[in-house]
């Protein structure tokens, strides 16, 4: 049903593609060697203050390694209110300013320093938020999408805005409309062109699809496949597990701030029997179209201490040894895992 | 069609507010001068001799010995026909008393009221885009302690340096002897409005300055802005794009609310600089007993408030974007 | 890499964290209002001294806020004043606390005392501030009682504004949907389930009250109304003073003013610290 919707606009970009973009690149010709994003060790904490103004410190991600490629898409699927938005803020430099951050990040092959960041920000890097919060209530939808620019560019970009929604079937009103006269599609699409009029190499959507109907998720999904296809990196942060499944080509599995899992799209087929994390599978056997089984038990609270795996409390085949120290994060069968039993 | 309707709903509600508002007022103040042991005859003899007859004779026109309700009536009668009754101590109606000096009060609010709201709002967006550097700590620090500053002190130290110090000012400010209020020329007028002015501006800034930093500052961590920065904005631009924007709103609005105060201001100023205004003739009512001209003074104090509040209403639901829409959508 | 530290101990309490810096804050101001308090209080017993002899007197180690007309000392002056402010605006302040309180609780009761309340916060506000003082005071024959009482019944309206948003807040819990099921009943409800949670905002609310009600009773009293010239109250030292301000003595108004100025940035420090204490959200500024 939704395929339709995906091939269509595929076609039309690629009659248009150097005029938009100027990348370029096609997936095909591409070094897959080299990762355009590589995120190593990340960890983030918060300082805050309780009643009383006693400080404590609230450990949000620990210990995050992910890989993004160009031509690729990676999803980072974990439940709700995770911390999974932080890590594309933490890509991107926009933290708060009690937020401590550790580990590596690197962008093509240099480190990602603060500094770097806020150059590369809105030019290399994008992200699409996930909610239309993130529009500036009181301000016209193009100028948001153009974004702050030279006088002397603003004709170019405004062309480029007007072929943009063009393609994304935006109306010529909505340029003129403020953010609360968008419906839920239109948001998606005008904060989709918010990346796209950026030219970026490295997309990061932030929860593209809640609340969106099946006609509108696949035509959103379609967006980022374009991409992929353009030769962007594009991390899918969601919470979808389905939708993730749709368009990806890896999956990151992410629970209780780190990643348990990297797994190709292909190893969620036959059963799911390639998938090496039992978190993993718990989550594939608790889709409607497989088993439709919930999986027991919560995830750790953020200001819990565990000493072993982290998946410890809920794991059916847990040993002796999973709960002395976190699981090394391990190259298994063309993906990554975080699990003493995967082999 | 449908904003039509809304705008004559609102302009029902207010009216009606209005008249609800002045009539509990005018009651309510009324009864409370009727309580007081105020004696309107003796307010009104003051040092004169009178007769016994003449005396008899005033009391009847006071109404010494009609009952409160009936009193009442009579004064709300001749208020309905706009006659306010005579001001005991100017000896002409209260009306003209009231305004001659609430046109001088309003200069005189006017200009410290835009003067201190764009210098306020100026102030409270650097100290907002800078904070914490040690610019948003001074203007911290004097926001704090002008909110703190007896308002009559600071008049008073603003006079004691620029008129008995440097000498800039007459000390007292009023019209020169021997000259009347309509011989006053306007550079006369000009400079014995600058202190009070100035008084009233400095206090008054603190309260929107600090509004509009914590506005500014809430906005600055809101979604939007952090989605800009992400897009690569910063600095002076970012606060300029989406900051003054989203805080000018309110910011207006706040200063519109803020009549009450002003005219609180506005009578410990008049007063210490002698400024002919509508505060200054409140004072003088308040204790020289002119019941007539405090109660109408009263009233347009209570009109004065409801206005500014009006405009702040009428700026909340006509001018925000966000709220003519959720308005019509319902 | 690391972006972002956390800036806790800048500035001038260096090696204390911020819970110790706010409640030394707190700690130090309240033991100066103290101290003049009790200060003014001994000082009160005897009568100032009249002495002629150094009349007018510019400030010097002796005299620190110089002396009056009268030879008076002013910083005694100012002192027994400040006290009599800080105590004024404490029974002003405790008194619009007890009638928010009544108020609060009246607005939780049903939905036409709701409105009730609603209208007389309206009412109370309409007019402004300090002639809404001035007219309830003459009502009341004015005198010193006057004021007091006029400034202790037009403070409650903006707490009790505060205390009647919370109290809607309050109301859509699920505890409370749960007591009223099981057939309390209101005043149960209001005064076991409401009342304990609204504790802290009326006590901080209460100290934020002070500052206002100490400058609108110096405000008054220096307009004119209430206090006799005899009292040593800071709107009457400045009022006199304004007599003398052309003879250049500019310590009669310059100190207390500055006095009471420090009193009710003290208050308000102690409010907001306490603030901080038991809403902790915005600490990091």
């Amino acid at each position: 049903m939704g395929n339709k919707a995906e091939i269509n606009p595929e076609k039309e970009l690629n009659t248009e593609k150097e005029l938009i973009t100027g990348l370029g690149t096609t997936s095909g010709n591409m070094k897959k060697t080299e990762a355009l994003l590589k995120v190593e060790d990340l960890s983030l904490s918060f300082t805050q203050y309780e009643s009383g103004l006693r400080q404590t410190e609230l450990k949000v991600i620990s210990n995050l390694s992910i890989q993004a490629y160009k031509g690729e898409i990676l999803a980072i699927v974990g439940s709700s209110g995770s911390g999974k938005s932080l890590l594309a803020h933490s890509i991107l430099g926009i933290l708060p300013s009690n937020a401590k951050l550790d580990g590596r990040i690197e962008y093509n092959g240099a480190e990602l320093t603060q500094e770097r960041k806020e150059e590369m920000r809105g030019k290399e890097i994008a992200l699409i938020p996930q909610a239309i919060t993130y529009l500036d209530p009181l301000m016209k939808i193009s100028n948001q999408v153009i974004g702050c620019v030279e006088k002397k560019n603003e004709g170019l970009m405004k062309k480029l805005q007007r072929e943009i929604f063009q393609r994304y079937t935006l109306k010529p009103e909505v340029e003129r409309m403020f953010p609360h006269e968008l419906s839920g599609g239109m948001t998606r699409r005008v904060l989709v062109s918010t990346a796209v009029i950026s030219s970026s190499k490295l997309i990061i959507a932030d929860e593209p699809t809640p609340g969106l109907d099946e006609k509108t998720l696949n035509e959103t999904l379609s967006y980022f496949k374009d991409m992929a296809d353009k030769g962007c990196a594009v991390i899918l942060i969601t919470h979808d597990i389905e939708a993730a499944l749709k368009i990806s080509h890896k999956i990151a599995v992410f629970y209780a701030g780190t990643v348990l899992e990297v797994a190709n799209v292909e190893d969620f087929k036959n059963n799911g029997e390639n998938l090496r994390h039992p978190y993993t599978r718990a989550l594939w056997n608790a889709l409607p179209q497989n088993k439709f089984q919930a999986i027991k038990g919560h995830q750790p609270m953020q200001d819990e201490v565990i000493d072993g795996c982290i998946f410890y409390e809920r794991c059916s085949r847990k040993k002796a040894l999973c709960a002395q120290g976190l699981p090394q994060l391990k190259q298994v069968n063309g993906g990554m895992v975080r699990c003493n039993n995967a082999s | 069609m449908s904003n039509n309707e809304k705008i004559a709903g609102f302009v029902g509600k207010k009216a009606l507010r209005l008249t609800s508002l002045l009539i509990v007022v005018c009651f309510a103040s009324f009864m409370l001068i009727q309580c007081s042991p105020i004696d309107p005859v003796r307010a009104y003899i003051g040092e004169m001799p009178v007769t016994a007859e003449h005396k008899a004779k005033l009391e009847a026109y006071w109404g010494v010995n009609t009952p409160p309700q009936d009193k009442f009536l009579n004064w709300a009668g001749d208020i309905l026909k706009g006659d306010f009754g005579t001001s005991l101590i100017f000896r002409i109606p209260v009306i003209d008393v009231i305004k001659e000096r609430f046109t001088a009060s309003l200069v005189l609010m006017g200009v410290s009221w835009l003067f201190s709201g764009i210098l306020g709002f100026v102030l409270g967006i650097i100290a907002g885009a800078k904070q914490g550097t040690w610019v948003d700590k001074a203007i911290k620090t004097y926001c704090y302690a002008l909110a703190a500053a007896p308002t009559f002190w600071l008049a008073l130290v603003l006079l004691m340096v620029f008129s008995v110090y440097l000498g800039w000012f007459p000390i007292g400010l009023s019209v020169p002897i021997g000259v009347t209020a309509d011989d006053v020329t306007f550079f006369d007028w000009f400079k014995r409005l600058i202190l009070p002015a100035l008084t009233l501006s400095l206090l008054d800034i603190a309260k929107i300055t600090m509004f509009t930093r914590e506005k500014l500052i809430e906005v600055l961590s809101s979604d939007y802005v952090l989605f800009a920065k992400a897009r690569g904005e910063k600095g002076l631009d970012l606060v300029l794009r989406h900051g003054i924007r989203n805080v000018a709103l309110p910011a207006i609005t706040l200063q519109f609310l803020g009549f009450s105060e002003l005219f609180g201001g506005t009578v410990l100023v008049e007063q210490v600089f002698s400024y002919p205004g509508i505060g200054q003739a409140a004072v003088a009512a308040g204790l020289r007993s002119d019941v007539p001209l405090l109660l109408g003074i009263v009233i347009f104090s209570a009109l004065f408030v409801f206005f500014g509040n009006l405009i702040a209403d009428i700026i909340y639901e006509f001018v925000d974007p966000r709220i003519k829409q959720q308005e019509a959508s319902v | 890499m690391s972006t972002a530290v956390v800036t806790v101990n800048r500035g001038l309490f260096r090696g204390l964290n911020l819970r110790q810096k706010t409640l030394l804050i707190i700690g130090s101001t309240s033991l100066l209002l103290l101290g003049i308090v009790v200060s003014s209080v001994f000082l009160g017993g005897e009568p100032l001294q009249t002495n002629f002899g150094s009349k007018n007197l510019a400030p010097s180690l002796e005299h620190p806020f110089g002396t009056d007309w009268m030879g008076r000392d002013m910083f005694v002056r100012t002192l027994e004043g400040l006290g009599l402010s800080i105590l004024v605006g404490g029974l002003a302040s405790t008194i619009s606390t007890v009638l928010t309180v009544i108020l609060g609780l009246l607005s939780s009761a049903g939905k036409t005392a709701d409105s009730f309340v609603s209208w007389l916060v309206d009412l109370f506000l309409s007019i402004p501030h300090l002639l809404l003082i001035i007219l309830i005071s003459i009502g009341l024959g004015g005198g010193a009682t006057g004021v007091i009482i006029a400034v202790a019944l037009t403070h409650w309206p903006s707490l009790t504004r505060v205390v009647r948003a919370e109290i809607k807040q309050l109301k859509t819990q699920e505890y409370i949907h749960i007591s009223r099921n099981l057939g309390k009943s209101k005043w149960w409800i209001a005064s076991k389930h409401i009342l304990p949670h609204l504790v802290p905002q009326i006590l901080l609310g209460t100290i934020l009250m002070f500052p206002h009600a100490i400058l609108h009773e110096a405000s008054v009293t220096f307009l004119g109304f209430g206090l006799s010239p005899h009292e040593p109250a800071i709107g009457i030292i400045l009022s006199e003073s304004m007599r003398y301000l052309s003879a250049g003595y500019w310590w009669l108004a310059f100190f207390p003013g500055l006095s009471l100025l420090i009193v009710v940035l003290a208050f308000d420090m102690i409010g907001e610290n306490l603030g901080k204490l038991m809403n902790p959200k915005n600490a990091h500024e």
